[in-house]
Order: C-alpha cells, then structure tokens, then sequence
C-alpha cells in the first residue's frame, strides 16, 4: 500500500489541497471549474468519512465527466495523495509554465533524432526557392519541411473564382437537409393546432384560418481539411481554390491545413481580397510541402476545434492522398472520435481516379471504415461533379 | 460485513441489493452523492449493463414514482414538458359559444389547467413527493432539447406562457442514461454527477443472477456467469449485457438444463438469448462454444 502524501507545515488547508487536486486534475485535461471544487468539497462533507477508498469514491463521482476520465482517475488521484510519503511543497499549483512559444520541429521528445535530413532552419541557399519549388516527393520526411512556398504563385484569383463557383455548388447540394423539428410555417404540411386555437379565439371559436407547421431547413456546416504535405503538392491549386471559394461562397464553412500541424485558415480565406488572403495562408502555413501526418492532425482537431464546431449537422470534408508515416491505430482512434461529434465524413482523394488504385496504405485502409463517402477528386471539375453524390450522404 | 456502521452510500447499496440491483461501489457512491446535493446523475456505459434498471430499483427503494422519458431525435417540447388538449379546448369553445359566454371568460377557461396535458418533465417536478425522474438516452435527443433541459434541471421550474410560471413542488431525482451515440456538451457532462456503469465483475455478476433468479444451483449460476463472461471476451459486435445473461439463465432453467456441456444443440439454441446479429452467431460456433462452456465448467 502506497503511503500518504505528506504535506509541507505552511500550506493552508484542506481546503486549499482540494483546490490544489481539482487544479491537478485540470492541468491533465479534465474539464473541471471553481464549480467543481465547491462540489466535492460538500461532497465530502456528506460522506464525512475519512477512509481513502471512500474520499476516492466521492471524488471520483464528483471529477469525472466521462468514460477516459474515470478511467485515468484513480491514478492520478493516488499521484496526488498517496505519492508514496513524499512532501508536495506547494499545494496551489504554480502558474503552467508556458510552452515554448513556437516549436519549429515537429519532432516529438521521444522520436529519435533524423540522422541526414539536415538541419531544419538550414539557411536557403541562393537556389533555395528553386529547391523547394520542385514536385513532392512520396516519401514520409521526420523533418518539417521550413522552406517557404509562397502560395500565391500557386493559386491565382481566376482559379479562386472557379472554386467559389464549385463550392456553392456543392454547398447547395449538402445543404437541403431538412430537420426532424416542426416550426411554424406559412405552409406545411401540418396543422399548428396550438395557434390555430388561439387564432379561432378571435372568430368565436370557427378555426377559420389554419396555421401550420413545417420542417425547416437546417443548414448543414461544411467543414474542410485539407492535406498540403510534399505529395499532395500537385493537387494543392485545385484543393486550395476549392478552400478559398468555399470560405467566400458559405459563412458557415471552416477550413483547415494540415501537413505536420493543423493550422485552422478559416479568418485568413475570409480576407476580402483573396490575393492578400493567400498571403496570410503563407504565413500561418510554413511547413507547406513537408511530410503529414494526418492521423494526428485528426486528432488533434477532434479534440480540439471539433468540440466547438463539429455537430451532427457537420460535413466533415477530408482532401488527402492517405500517405501517412504513423501507424493505423492513430488515425483509426482518430476518427472514431471524431465521429463521436455525430458528424458525417467524407473523404476525397486525388490518387482514387488512378487506374488500379486501391487503398492500401495502411492509413487509408483504416480509416475507410469511418467514411460516409470515399471519393476521387483531383481537379475543380471533379469536386464539381461530386453534387451528386453529396445529396446521398 | 464492514467493520464500522454502515454509511449513508453503503446503507444505499443495501437497500438496492434489497430491490435486486447490485451496484458496485463507485455507482452506490455517486448516487448517495446525487441525491444528497441534489444534483442530477449521468450514467453512462454499454447498453445492457442496466443503466435503466438503476432508475427502477431506486424508486423502488424510495416508494416513489418513476417517470420515464424517452429520448430520440426530434423530441420538443409537447413530447416532453407539455401540451395543451386541442380536441377538448375546441369542443369547449364551441359549446361555450352555444351557452354565449364572453370571449374572454372562454379564454380564461379553455388555458387552465383541465386543458392541459402533462408530459414526463411537467409531471415530475408536480409529484407531491419527489419521484425519480429518468430521462433515458439523452444523446439520442438533439442538442436544442439538451439545452432546454440544462435550463429546466438547475432551475427546476417550467414556464407554460398561459399559465406563467409552474414551480418544482418537490425536485424528483434525475437520472440521466447515456451510451455514447454522440458526445453531450461539456455543460450537461458539468451539471450531473457521472458515474461510468461497465459490465459487471465475476462476483457482482453472480451475485445479480442469485438476486434475479434465486432458484438456480450456485454451481451452475457459476457455470452461466462464467460462460457469459468469457463470451463478452470474444471479438463480438455486439457484447451481451446483463438482461441478456439473466434470459439465458432464465432460458436454460426453464428446460430442466443444469450442465452447459451437456447438450450442445441445446447449448447453440439458447444462444439466440445471448447473440443479437447475424454475424456474432456466426462468431460462435458449436465448436466454440463447446469450448467456452467446458473452460466454465
């Protein structure tokens, strides 16, 4: 049996070490508020038992939100309190110290170093952007490709105008969903009895004039991410004019690049001129022909942006060519929790139109079992013919 | 028997054990917490693990109402709070009109409270005792009515616009079932003490069948559990929970059988208790089955 953690003599209180728990718990990803805290505080005090395993108990109840959380509960709680007689010096928890402002590797801790690949702000030589403006290579880099590509010699305001034209097209095509709701309507289908009723009131109970109901239409929010990694480089001019046109064509929609980091462009394509618009995107978008990874970009908006703007009436619209340097279970969990939002996702690959293709990088693979629909889409002309598909989904 | 005086959330798992639910510690402890603070409770895990059933025997314990509400997508606020009777309120007026009552008086009569029609939610808060309300599924229900019911829960009070404002008599239990068809809001998760219900454990299983179905042999409510438990192990679409395992049990005892091994036709024929889909009975063949109950055994 683990012992009690030992508290320094200054700290102030139970109180306070309970603050310090709930804060202990948040700094690992629980959502917990000042709320919370005051909760478990009367929580124990209707327990009012001071065996560990029933404060865990209560705690337990109060803290957890959910199913990964009860499960990560019980060790933290003994890291905690039972951290084996060692002091905590500080109960309140110190300001998180903040991460490095920006991290330019996309190396991870614990991946081993890349031998060969260079150094990764190696300055560009005079033949710098001629370099990096060449074809992309289907090969996985451990390297974030920093080397600047300026999109704008990518993209021009004809091919925006294009895609706007394209995704209005498909934005129409998505959108006639109608709800399960009845609103009052002008016509519809039923009778509101409820205003019907009211409006007879006024002609001594004759329901002369029928009110009804109807189903609405409830937009359905598309939601776009698109793979900019060294092999999708050829395919970037269609998919990005799609992104621009689309963020011009529908207020709802919501872009997204990823390539080793997801980078949400949302505000930056809705930059009046889509010249400057462009620009910004270079900006936010270093990294631009570099490896992916896709599974992680995933997951990393499933966790994070998906939870304010992924519902069940959500197109969740991934452009990628599947190729992706980690291992199938990421992008498997990945998408099982993004599905979890109750949206519906669509997957649209340039490499699908080739004769022979089958998906067989492991990436691909795994993923087709969370897909709605798994489309072929290299040019505009192709996004524009999905229409019809999209009104099945 | 524990050594020191039965406390409040110990007390509570007695007296569901006494209405024939076994509930493992960490769900005794955060329903005594609930009901202490008031708080709604969300229950969340895999269907069949008797989450349902939870709400049942509570009230049983509690001598209460229980007042279900079913949630599905599409569900408002007639299905859930309240709705005024059309058909009454017009035969009211009409006959009214023939008495020649003023308009305003029929107004006053028809949105009172004869007309009007209490849903689950309305009903709950208006029980002279507090009853148990469980709204089942909650995921399956839309984000608008999720929010609704974040208003009515902290609040407990609903505003009928004839009639003004109806306040909780007495606030009835609340507990919330969920099984993860989608994710509810951090606002809900926040509101509600949570409590994960997983399948239940060897003993706990055991202990449930012997609750439930007390005429079996201690040997073969083993034998059931432990055939039941290995089956949950397999790579199964859909795993059979605890109301499948007490028809199994109640299907074996109900043909004289008291040996799992014994007939293996008999054995894949009461199968259809345990395995829902085409592919899970595919799954399990005689062979293995065979296999499983021997390893019971």
């Amino acid at each position: 049996m683990s012992r009690v953690t030992r508290f320094a003599a200054r700290d102030p209180g139970p109180a306070a070490r309970l603050a310090g728990f709930v804060a202990h718990l948040r700094a690992h990803g629980f959502r917990l508020g000042v709320a919370e805290t005051e909760t478990a505080l009367r929580a124990l005090a209707i327990v009012g038992s001071p065996d560990v395993e029933v404060v865990r108990l209560a705690l337990k109840a109060v803290c957890c939100g959910s199913i990964v959380d009860a499960a990560r509960f019980d060790s933290l709680f003994d890291s905690f309190w039972r951290n084996a007689g060692r002091v905590r010096q500080k109960v309140m928890p110190a300001a998180p110290k903040a991460p490095p402002a920006h991290t330019r590797s996309s190396r991870t801790a614990d991946s081993p170093p890349s031998g060969g690949g260079g150094a990764p702000d190696a300055p560009e030589g005079p033949g710098g952007e001629s370099e990096a403006g060449g074809e992309g290579r289907m090969v996985a880099s451990t390297v974030t490709n920093l080397m600047k590509k300026d999109l704008r010699e990518l993209v021009s305001p004809e091919d925006i105008r294009e895609g706007e034209a394209v995704a209005r097209r498909l934005g129409a095509a998505i959108r006639d969903r109608r709800s399960r709701r009845r609103h009052a309507a002008r016509k519809g289908a039923l009778i509101d009895l409820r205003r019907t009723l009211r409006h007879s009131l006024a002609t001594g109970g004759e329901p002369l004039r029928l009110a009804r109901r109807a189903r609405p239409d409830r937009p359905v929010k598309i939601v776009a991410l698109c793979d900019v990694s060294g092999s999708m480089t050829l395919y970037a001019r269609p998919f990005l004019a799609f992104l621009a046109g689309l963020m011009r064509a529908d207020d709802a929609a919501d872009a997204y690049l990823f390539h080793t980091r997801l980078v949400r462009i949302t505000e930056a394509l809705r930059d009046d001129d889509p010249f400057r618009a462009l620009n910004r995107i270079t900006l936010l978008a270093d990294g631009f022909g570099g490896g992916s990874k896709i599974g992680e970009a995933i997951d990393q908006f499933a966790r994070g942006q998906a939870r304010r703007f992924v519902n069940g009436r959500t197109v969740v619209m991934i452009l990628s060519d599947g190729y992706d340097s980690a291992p199938a279970p990421v992008i498997d969990a990945a998408l099982t929790r993004l599905r979890k939002r109750g949206c519906r996702i669509l997957w649209l690959n340039p490499l699908k139109g080739w004769a022979g293709y089958a998906p067989v990088a492991a990436c691909m693979a795994a993923a087709l079992p969370h897909l709605d629909l798994f489309a072929p889409a290299a040019t505009l002309a192709d996004l524009a013919a999905l229409d019809r598909e999209l009104v099945r989904i | 028997m524990p050594r020191h005086a039965m406390t409040g959330w110990e007390t509570l798992a007695d007296e569901l054990a006494g209405q024939g639910y076994v509930a493992s510690a960490d769900l005794a402890m955060a329903l005594h917490i609930a009901i202490s603070l008031g708080r709604p409770i969300l229950l969340e895990g895999a269907a069949g693990v008797g989450k349902t059933e939870v709400a049942r025997a509570l009230a049983a314990v509690r001598g209460c109402d229980l007042i279900r509400l079913q949630c599905y997508e599409g569900l408002d606020a007639a299905q859930a709070i309240y709705e005024w009777n059309y058909q009454k309120q017009l035969l009211a007026i009409r006959a009214s009109a023939e008495a020649g009552e003023t308009g305003r008086a029929v107004e006053t009569r028809i949105f009172s409270e004869e007309f009007l029609l209490e849903r689950p939610l309305l009903r709950a808060i208006r029980q002279p005792q507090s009853p148990v309300l469980l709204i089942d599924e909650i995921d399956r229900a839309d984000e608008e009515f999720e929010a609704y019911l974040l208003e009515v829960l902290s609040d407990f009070q609903i505003t009928v616009p004839e009639l003004g404002t109806i306040r909780a008599v007495s606030r009835p239990v609340v507990v919330l079932t969920a099984n993860g068809t989608r994710d509810l809001s951090d606002a809900l998760r926040r509101r509600c003490i949570y409590a994960h219900v997983d399948y239940p454990d060897r003993e706990t299983e055991l202990a449930i069948l012997k609750a439930r179905l007390p005429a079996i042999e201690q040997a073969f409510a083993r034998q059931i559990v432990a055939f039941v438990q290995a089956l949950r192990k397999e790579d199964l679409e859909k795993k059979p929970g605890v109301a499948e395992m007490l028809d199994f049990a109640a299907a074996l005892a109900g043909l004289g059988v008291n040996d799992l091994t014994g007939d293996p036709a008999l054995l894949q024929a009461t199968l259809a208790t345990l395995l829902k889909t085409q592919s899970d009975r595919a799954m399990v063949p005689t062979e293995l089955a065979q296999r499983l109950a021997g390893k019971a055994a």
